[in-house]
Order: structure tokens, then C-alpha cells, then sequence
């Protein structure tokens, strides 16, 4: 048996995805700029695609831009709103617990000399919004926050920043990370109060390779990429119409919201009351992160051990974020975790194709994982 | 204009009467590294090895890129091969050398004369090339001290030699000279370092390396297959013998005191090690240890896993060298990044808190008595995997 839990680093294509691709790449090849039919038939995909994420995040079509996935569109959101409002101010807030590709950006901007301000979180994972309306004032020209945490599944406050900025009379860009989030929860840029978000393909049974970046009419940014007008050239570059048709079929296929995320609870509470009754075993997440990802540490074996014990099981589960590449996990110790449980954490990711049974063996593994490996220190 | 390489092969010039053997080595190694390139002749006279491509396919720029990291060549250069008549020289040296000497500020001309029926000495040849480029090239001045370029003109027996200024080559001996060694290998920076140090002493490589899965994974032993891979370019071919690990360190884990762990875990890798390196033909092991550098590193603990090597010398190239020397070797031989990559491997894994740093023979020894050592040994022997990292361009 195979169980595939670690949907947080990616998911594997669902066949709307796979069959929009192979339309794609074989009947509609062609460079959407071209003048001539063979191009129109691309763009008309194209734009189709577009406006079938724009709807799933009920913005305008023309607010979205496709990039190559989370990471670009991080990058382009982030070191591009600072870029184009140097002039106003020099504070910029984020969390101490973003993804990578928006933290390297963070210390991108300190070493040009931006005034970088880092809110602290709980042991929940959880920012206190207190701290973000104390760190914002008229120079703040940029807050970037994520929806849903990567490694703990922790849902932070993001509508928050919005109202931080209007009270202090900043005014700042705001820009959410909303790649693990999208297609979980429902997301309305609107009203949650941003100008930027960022959405990748991969994590909703999409293809690698696509990602976008909504952004709000109006709002400031200068690209960090130079070439052709793709794009409205924010993200210039002949569009990869393959990955970009697969991600609009990808999220054309997501189901209702409520359900899945039903059949996700479920699933979480399952596993958790099952968890919580071994021994050695501490649950990270907090009882009221996104049921997608969970984070459990089984004191006494490292996580790279882990989770090759349960590799060799068929079981697949990360140590945090795959980005990371097995370091340990700055996200864990933001919320104050001991060395022990940081050493030890696991996290398990699940989809909407998750199977009870694959919890099950799930549960069997780590069993046998306890029972089999010495303890290690 | 016809061109070839021309190479110095340094140190084995040193050698007396068993000299060809050294080098038909490395014509050998360079054969075996250059054999995809299309023909090419090798001869060797006065401690020079002249490559001489046969068809016009043979890509020269490839073939200098591969031969500067084979062990036994100290200086490569490539040359025009001219008629042996100062009026095929002259204008030769100015048209091969042109985009040399128009960048070059300075230079002077060296020439050797081993052919000596030639009719001009070395000092007159010198003096005629130099002259003829002084006249074409007028930015140039001549300083015979510290020149930029250096032309070299070698008149031998078939043709006369063209060159500008040599490029340094890897060095060493010839692999395969010094008969073969097995090199330990873990997956940090010193192990591929110490191997690469060794291969350059004309020691033919293989590999030895400890798995203990489930605690390491796949990747930490891809991670070794890309550092030898890396090490082949220089060392070639290197038989990799891969050996489990994991049922010795749980043994030790649960029977052995603590802070004996690593030490008795080494003891095991030698013993291993010997039964390999010796199966295998080799004549020493090699590890990349260096004095104090970890617990299980001090003088004391050297002594005490080098006690159970029965009968082969233990090469330690690093012993005296400090980190930051060994990761400037690392990066300039490309294994340093990978090096880098932060997998368990079995040195890592099990490691006490506090392991001891002197240890005594007398006490080691009464401590792994709890175990059955021969036939853990054995185990392990049994299930040992070879896998063949070849050179990878």
C-alpha cells in the first residue's frame, strides 16, 4: 500500500488537468502573441484560463497575472511593491514565519536598507494583531502576510492588515501568500482586504510550473523581470500555455469548498484523536488550523529518520517545508517549540483524494516506526 | 596549420630505469579518458608527451579541458607542429600566437634544440623569431624576466613546436602507479578531499561506504555516488562498495556505554574496511581524518580504531591540515557543494551527547567484548553492494 501525505509540497495532477494539458500541447501550440490564427486559438486559452481563476478568486480577469508558480509570484508581489514605493516610506512588515520565497525577499529589502519588521507569533503559530498595529505607521509602504501556514496549517489574520494601515494612515500595499490556502478556504482578495496575492498551480492538482499573482487595480508594482509585453509586463516571457491551461482545468475541477473541507476535518479529527493517544507523540498544530496540515513530532526520532523509515513503507510525509530541503524549521521555533519536538516534527498533508486507509497506515507506520527504532539521543 | 598538444609530465622525469612504466600509465589514463574524442597518437620522448590528433574531428579545446585534471602532467600547452625551416617559423609564430601577443604587453622567446642537425642554435633562433614579432607587433616589448607571454619554439625530431605560455596541469602520479587503496567515505568534506589527495599520488581508488537505513536515506547515498562522481574526473573510474550499516550501530547502541558509541562504530568501519580493501586487492585505506578535529578524532581515539587494522598501512592525508585548508580543496576539486548537503549519514546518526575524547585501548576493548564482532562483520560483508561510479563529463 502507498500513502501520499505530503500535499503541502505537492499534489499529484488530477485528469482535468492531464487532459486540458495534452489539448493543449497537442492542438494548441502556438504563441498566444502571434498576429496570426494558429496564435489567436493560444490566447483565446489563454485569456479562457484566466478568467476561470479570476473567477475562483471573484476578481476582474485582468487582475490576474500567470507566473511559474508560488515562489515567482512572492518575489514579483514582494521585492516589486517595495521597489515602487521606496519613495513613500522605508517600514516593511511580514511575519517570522513565511514561506522562503517571501522571507529571502524580507532580507533582500533589509540589505538595501529597508526598515524590515518581523511580527512575532504564539505558540499557535498565530500573529497578535496588537503588535502589528503598534510595528505600523505612515511610513509603512508594504505588509506581506501568508493565509495558511506551510508547515502548521495555522490561519492567520491576514484581513487585519488592511485595517492596521487605514488606522495608522499608511498607506501600504498589502499582499497575502495565499499558496496553501487556495482552493481550501475561500479567498476574496476583496474582502479580505489585499492588493496582492499570490496562488500557485501545484498544490491544487495542477501541473508545476504555472502560478499567479492577483493584483488589485491600481496597485503600484514594478516588474522585476524585463522583455516582452506578456503580461501587461509585469511577468514578460512567452506564457507556458500547457502548465497554465492545466492549472485553469485544475481549478475549474476543485469541488465545493465546504464540502471538501468537511471531508478534511474529518479526517484531521480521525487522526488526531488516534495520534494523540500514542505515546511520545505532541500535535504542533493548533486545534484550529486548516485541517489540510497537520504537524506532529514523535519525540525521540529525527525527522529525516522518519520519514525514511516511512518512505520505505510506501508512506510519504516532509520534515516542513520541502523548500527547505531537510534544515530545521524556522517556523517551529517562532512558536517557541523545544529543540526536541522541532528535531522530531513531521508534517502530514492531506488533499481531497485523502483516504481514511491511508491514515490508517499511516498510524500503523509510526507505530512500528516507535516500536522498531532505538531511540536516537 | 596542424596542431597538437604537448604536455610536461613533471615529476616522473625524476624517476630512473622503471620511468616508462610511469608513463605508459598515464598514456594509458589519457587514452581512457580521451578515447571518445576520435584518434589520436601519443608519443613520448625527453619527459615530453606529445598528442597528436589523427582526424580532423578531434576536439582539441575538449580534450586540453579533460587533460588538466589527470593526475601525472604537470604542464600542458598547445602547439603549432611547423616544418622544420625558419621560413615556415617565422611567419607561424605570428599568425598562431597573433591574438596571444596582441593582448600581451611583454614577452621574450625560449627555444630548444633537441634536434641538433638543425642548422640555428637556441640563442640564434630566439633572436630571429623575437625580432620577426617585434616587427609585426609594435605595442610589444621584450623582458626576458618577467615577460607576459613567453613563445616557446622546440625544434625536435619531426617537426618544430610552436607555444605560448604553458598551462599548469593537475600534477601528482599517473593513477594506477601506485597500486590501488580503499578511500572511507561518509558524505562531509574531508573524506572526498583525502581521496582526491591520494589519487594524485598515483593510488587507484575505491570506495567504502557505511548505510544505516532506515536512519540514512536514499539521498544520503546519492549524495556520495555525486561527491565520487565528482572525484572520477580527476581519479577516474571508482568502484563503490556500499555496506549496511544498521544492525552494528543498533548493537552498539543498545550494549556498548554511550560514550564509547563512535569509537567501537569506527572500529567496526576499519574492520570492514580491511576485509574489503584486502578482497579488493588494495594496499592501504584512506580516511579523511584530521587530529582533534572531533571526538572521535583526538591522538587516543586515532590509536584506538587504527588498533584493529591488522596488516594495512592507514593513509590520513588531512591529519595536519586545518578545516578551512581542506574546504579550500574541496571547492577547487567542485565537491565542496555537494559535500554540503544536510543528509543524515551514519556518522550522524546515534552520536552521544558526550562522547569520550581519550579513550582507552584496554577500556574500548572490554566494552565491544559484549558483542559478537565476527559475525556482525560478517553480516555486514555479506550484504555489501558494489556500484561503479564512472567518470562523469
Amino acid at each position: 500500500m502507498e500513502a501520499y501525505l505530503d500535499n503541502s509540497a505537492t499534489t499529484p495532477l488530477c485528469s482535468e488537468a492531464i487532459n486540458k494539458m495534452n489539448y493543449a500541447m497537442r492542438t494548441c501550440w502556438g504563441n498566444p502573441s502571434s498576429l496570426h490564427a494558429n496564435g489567436i486559438a493560444a490566447s483565446e486559452l489563454l485569456e479562457e484560463s484566466r478568467r476561470i481563476i479570476a473567477n475562483k478568486l471573484s476578481c476582474e480577469s485582468d487582475e490576474i497575472f500567470f507566473t511559474s508558480g508560488g515562489t515567482e509570484s512572492n518575489n514579483i508581489a514582494v521585492l516589486g511593491a517595495a521597489n515602487a514605493m521606496k519613495r513613500r516610506g522605508s517600514r516593511v512588515i511580514t511575519t517570522s514565519v513565511e514561506h522562503s520565497s517571501v522571507e529571502d525577499c524580507f532580507q533582500q529589502l533589509e540589505n538595501q536598507g529597508f526598515d524590515v519588521i518581523r511580527l512575532r507569533v504564539n505558540g499557535n503559530g498565530m500573529i497578535d494583531e496588537r503588535q502589528l498595529y503598534a510595528a505600523t505607521n505612515p511610513s509603512v509602504i508594504l505588509i506581506s502576510m501568508m493565509y495558511v501556514n506551510n508547515e502548521v496549517g495555522t490561519i492567520q489574520p491576514v484581513e487585519f492588515a488592511k485595517r492596521a494601515a487605514i488606522q495608522s494612515g499608511a498607506n501600504a500595499i498589502i499582499h497575502c501568500d495565499a499558496v496553501q490556502a487556495f482552493g481550501k478556504v475561500p479567498l476574496n482578495p476583496y474582502n479580505i482586504g489585499v492588493d496582492l496575492m499570490s496562488i500557485s498551480s501545484h498544490k491544487i492538482h495542477g501541473p508545476k510550473g504555472a502560478g499567479a499573482l492577483f493584483v488589485k487595480k491600481g496597485t503600484k508594482l514594478n516588474p522585476r523581470t524585463f522583455g516582452g509585453l506578456q503580461e501587461q509586463k509585469i511577468r514578460p516571457g512567452t506564457e507556458p500555455m500547457p502548465a497554465i491551461a492545466g492549472f485553469a482545468a485544475a481549478a475549474k475541477a476543485m469541488p465545493e469548498i465546504k464540502d471538501s473541507l468537511a471531508h478534511a476535518t474529518a479526517l484531521r479529527d480521525y487522526f488526531i484523536s488516534r495520534v494523540s493517544a500514542m505515546e511520545n507523540v505532541t500535535v504542533n498544530s493548533p486545534a484550529n488550523a486548516l485541517p489540510y496540515v497537520t504537524n506532529i513530532s514523535v519525540l525521540g526520532i529525527p525527522s529525516e529518520v522518519m520519514i525514511n523509515y516511512l518512505s520505505n513503507m510506501g508512506i510519504y510525509v516532509s520534515g516542513g517545508s520541502a523548500c527547505s530541503k531537510g534544515r530545521k524549521s524556522r517556523v517551529l521555533k517562532a512558536m517557541g517549540l523545544s529543540d526536541d519536538r522541532i528535531n522530531s516534527a513531521i508534517r502530514i498533508s492531506i488533499s481531497r483524494f485523502t483516504t481514511k486507509q491511508e491514515l490508517d497506515y499511516l498510524l500503523t507506520g509510526l507505530a512500528s516506526a516507535q516500536k522498531n527504532m532505538k531511540k536516537m539521543k | 596549420m596542424k596542431e597538437i598538444i604537448l604536455l610536461k609530465n613533471g615529476e616522473l622525469a625524476l624517476k630512473g630505469l622503471n620511468r616508462h612504466t610511469f608513463e605508459n600509465q598515464l598514456i594509458k589514463n589519457m587514452k581512457f579518458r580521451l578515447h571518445d574524442l576520435g584518434k589520436i597518437r601519443y608519443t613520448s620522448s625527453q619527459s615530453t608527451i606529445i598528442l597528436e590528433p589523427l582526424d580532423e574531428n578531434v576536439d582539441l579545446n575538449e580534450a586540453f579541458r579533460r587533460l588538466k585534471l589527470i593526475f601525472g602532467i604537470a604542464g600542458i600547452s598547445r602547439c603549432a607542429a611547423v616544418e622544420k625551416d625558419m621560413s615556415v617559423i617565422l611567419p607561424a609564430a605570428c599568425e598562431y600566437l597573433k591574438d596571444e601577443l596582441m593582448i600581451a604587453k611583454t614577452f621574450k622567446v625560449e627555444a630548444k634544440r633537441s634536434d641538433k642537425k638543425f642548422p640555428l642554435k637556441s640563442p640564434e633562433i630566439c633572436r630571429e623569431v623575437g625580432g620577426e614579432i617585434l616587427s609585426k607587433f609594435h605595442h610589444l616589448k621584450v623582458d626576458v624576466h618577467n615577460p607576459d607571454l613567453t613563445v616557446t619554439v622546440e625544434i625536435r625530431d619531426n617537426y618544430a613546436y610552436i607555444h605560448g605560455n604553458q598551462v599548469k596541469g593537475a600534477g601528482g602520479m599517473p593513477v594506477g602507479t601506485a597500486g590501488n587503496a580503499a578511500l572511507l567515505v561518509s558524505g562531509g568534506i574531508d573524506s572526498p578531499v583525502a581521496g582526491w589527495m591520494m589519487s594524485k599520488r598515483g593510488l587507484q581508488l575505491c570506495a567504502i561506504h557505511f548505510a544505516s537505513p532506515p536512519y540514512t536515506s536514499q539521498r544520503a547515498e546519492m549524495k556520495v555516488h555525486s561527491l565520487l562522481r565528482q572525484v572520477s574526473k580527476y581519479s577516474g573510474d571508482i568502484l563503490l562498495l556500499v555496506v549496511p550499516f544498521t544492525h552494528i550501530q543498533e548493537e552498539i547502541k543498545d550494549k556498548c556505554p554511550e560514550e564509547l558509541f563512535t569509537i567501537i562504530m569506527r572500529r567496526f568501519m576499519m574492520r570492514c574496511s580491511e576485509a574489503i580493501a584486502k578482497e579488493r586487492n588494495c594496499g592501504a585505506l584512506i580516511t579523511g581524518e584530521s587530529v582533534g578535529q572531533v571526538a572521535s578524532q583526538t591522538m587516543q581515539a586515532i590509536g584506538c580504531t587504527e588498533a584493529v587494522v591488522e596488516s594495512l598501512p592507514v593513509f590520513r592525508p588531512l591529519i595536519g591540515m586545518d578545516k578551512d585548508e581542506v574546504i579550500e580543496i574541496s571547492r577547487k576539486i567542485g565537491t565542496f557543494d555537494i559535500s554540503i548537503l544536510p543528509y543524515e549519514d551514519c556518522c550522524t546518526v546515534f552520536t552521544p551527547k558526550h562522547p569520550r575524547t581519550r579513550p582507552k585501548l584496554h577500556d574500548v576493548e572490554a566494552a565491544e567484548n559484549v558483542l559478537d564482532i565476527d559475525s556482525l562483520v560478517k553480516e555486514a560483508l555479506d550484504g555489501t553492494k558494489k556500484i561503479s561510479i564512472t567518470t562523469g563529463d
